[in-house]
């Protein structure tokens, strides 16, 4: 949102800085004085929480870099070494690797608050798309981050995931396979492919942080959206992001803590899979290979099509179609608070999403397999069908005017919940009428 | 400098602008190419990599019905001394029962059908030699061991998605594309054989 600046620079310091470089105005306007829609409910913390998970990571994995041995002979000892041996590494890795499980909970229910309030739509859809880049690189990193200790999940999943890329084979014959050699540096999975993937592993983090900085730019543009889809339309609608956003983030932030330290201290590897510390054996494939719990849905959908360019295109697919999401709804209402035709299909998708990621765990035969079919199937038409067809069909219900109006609506019904009787002046129940 | 009250001089400039702008960033390309290209190739497998050459083995002590696993290349070989009942399941196959109809045999053209006689070497006929690599995503097929289950076809199982080969190493069931691959190797001998 543009708003005038607030900033007036007292000392002579700060007045000859900001004639040179206004970095403490940026600051002032944008973080402390922004104007937030004041409605903003507890699902838009978790902005403020994905910035904690990034700066987590990367002050960990720092850590972990001064200590960690990039080599196939050596990666699973000097993990080991970092366990046992290394003042406080148990804690740092562990941190580490609770903190990827993390950082993807809180970008999905970020993600899935977006879908909810139509947070894609116009003005916002370079800020969405610049969200689905984010989870992009935020895919690209973990995976490369989960092969580093070479422990048997580690090399089987590098295996699996870079033979996709052979299925390029089917479209030009030879194709698929130079790439894969190339991504190996060899002919089999080994000392050249960890190298590159630690390599990799240490820069794409920082490409999320130059992201995430664009993402908040094109935040503040239009600044936030809110739970009715409405625009801010007067300055009384609006509060300044310090203290009220900072302290309600930071509270937030407190709990999401508190769930982060519970796994960290007390089940730090619940999240993970105990074949990863076997070290890596290119002669033995685990019996169950699964990945990471953030990537089972998207799994599931690669084994659900009987066909493997076709898995592999659907499964891709299945981000990508995130891209076009903003011109997929063809509703003009932002909110699924008033969108009643939509509602349920939003929740069978979450509802969706979720079984997915159960079906991407287990066996790929029998029920899980049609269940995984039909679970794909719907995946992609509530993108596909429902979201352009609802639009256009759907009688959306009454909204309120302003974002003022719908606080005042709010608290009469408070009110009139509390006195038990009708509030003075306002109608019984209006919705009711 | 263009003389502004000269529109002539204006317009041939600009053609000589556009010429100029055309050809430094033409060059700039050129020269971007060769190092870009470096920077590309070196990820690619590099020359310790493709002096892995080759990997002798002596035969002898695998008794029928056994099979063993070896290392070429950095890939597991499967060498399976196979039954008289194994080659004749594969020898009667027919080929219209094949979902990848092609031999896959580096000792062969790139067209010959994936006979049994194709896959495992005549004379040779017991001696099937893969690369024991699912043509899916890369596990490695269970069956080599007394216990491991061998599919539905009494070959290969690869638990990771559920593809079943045959006796002979061909895909029957299952997401794999293709059979699995048959490396280049000789017979130095009856019990002696060279890979690659």
């Amino acid at each position: 949102m543009a708003h005038k600046s607030n900033y007036v620079p007292h000392s002579a310091f700060e007045k000859w800085l900001d004639e040179r470089l206004p970095v403490v105005r940026l600051m002032k306007d944008q973080f402390i004085d922004f104007p937030t829609p004041r409605n903003l409910n507890y699902w838009w913390t978790f902005g403020g929480i994905l910035i904690f998970c990034l700066i987590a990571q990367i002050m960990t994995g720092v850590v972990l870099a001064m200590h960690y041995v990039a080599n196939e002979a050596l990666a699973f000892q000097s993990i080991e070494h970092i366990m046992r041996n290394v003042n406080w590494g148990w804690l740092i890795r562990y941190t580490h690797a609770v903190g990827a499980s993390m950082f993807f909970a809180a970008a999905y229910l970020h993600m899935f608050r977006g879908l909810y309030y139509g947070s894609y739509k116009a003005p916002r859809e370079i800020l969405w798309i610049l969200g689905v880049v984010i989870l992009l690189l935020m895919i690209a990193t973990s995976f490369m981050g989960y092969s580093l200790p070479w422990g048997q999940m580690s090399f089987w999943a590098v295996t699996v995931i870079t033979n996709l890329f052979s299925s390029f084979d089917s479209v030009i014959p030879g194709l698929g396979t130079r790439i894969v050699q190339w991504v190996w540096g060899g002919f089999s999975v080994g000392n050249p492919t960890l190298n590159r993937l630690f390599s990799l592993h240490y820069l794409l983090p920082f490409m999320i942080a130059g992201v995430v900085a664009l993402h908040i730019w094109a935040l503040h543009v239009p600044g936030n959206n809110n739970p009715t889809g409405i625009d801010v339309k007067r300055s009384s609608e609006a509060l300044p992001f310090h203290p009220y956003y900072s302290i309600k983030d930071g509270f937030a932030l407190a709990v999401f803590a508190i769930v982060f330290a519970a796994f960290v201290f007390y089940a730090p590897n619940y999240l993970g899979h105990s074949d990863n510390y076997i070290p890596a054996d290119p002669l033995v494939t685990p019996t169950h290979i699964v990945p990471e719990w953030y990537f089972l849905p998207f799994y599931a959908i690669l084994r659900a099509i009987p066909s493997k360019l076709f898995g592999v295109v659907g499964m891709f697919g299945a981000i990508a179609v995130l891209f076009v999401v903003p011109w997929l709804d063809s509703s003009p209402v932002r909110s699924l608070r008033y969108r009643p035709l939509l509602k349920p299909f939003f929740w069978a998708f979450v509802a969706t999403c979720v079984v997915l990621g159960y079906l991407g765990a287990m066996p790929p035969e029998g029920i899980y397999l049609l269940s995984a079919r039909l679970a794909t199937f719907y995946y992609f038409a509530f993108f596909l069908v429902v979201l352009p067809v609802v639009g256009r069909v759907e009688t959306p219900t009454q909204m309120p005017g302003s974002i003022t109006e719908d606080i005042m609506s709010n608290e009469q019904r408070r009110r009139a919940a509390l006195e038990g009787g009708t509030p003075s002046g306002a109608p019984a129940a209006p919705e009711k009428r | 400098m263009a003389n502004p009250n000269s529109t002539v001089d204006a317009v041939d400039d600009t053609d000589r602008r556009d010429f100029i702008t055309v050809a430094a960033g033409a060059f700039a390309a050129i020269g971007l190419g060769p190092l870009v290209w470096p920077m590309l190739d070196q990820m690619n497998p590099d020359a310790s990599a493709l002096a892995l050459g080759s990997v002798e083995i002596d035969l002898s002590p695998i008794a029928v019905g056994q099979a063993i696993t070896i290392m070429w290349r950095g890939k597991p070989i499967f060498i399976r001394n196979r039954a008289e009942g194994e080659i004749q399941a594969a020898e009667t196959t027919q080929i219209s029962a094949l979902p990848d109809r092609f031999a896959r045999n580096e000792n062969l053209s790139e067209d010959a059908p994936a006979v049994d006689r194709n896959r495992a070497g005549e004379g040779h006929e017991n001696w099937l030699v893969v690369i024991g690599i699912c043509t899916h995503l890369g596990c490695i097929p269970r069956g080599q061991r007394v216990g491991d289950s061998k599919g539905e076809f009494g070959g290969w199982f690869c638990p990771c998605h559920g593809s079943h080969y045959d006796t002979a190493g061909r895909i029957r069931k299952g997401p794999a594309p293709r059979n699995m691959e048959v490396p280049p190797y000789t017979f130095l001998s009856d019990t002696r054989i060279k890979i690659g």
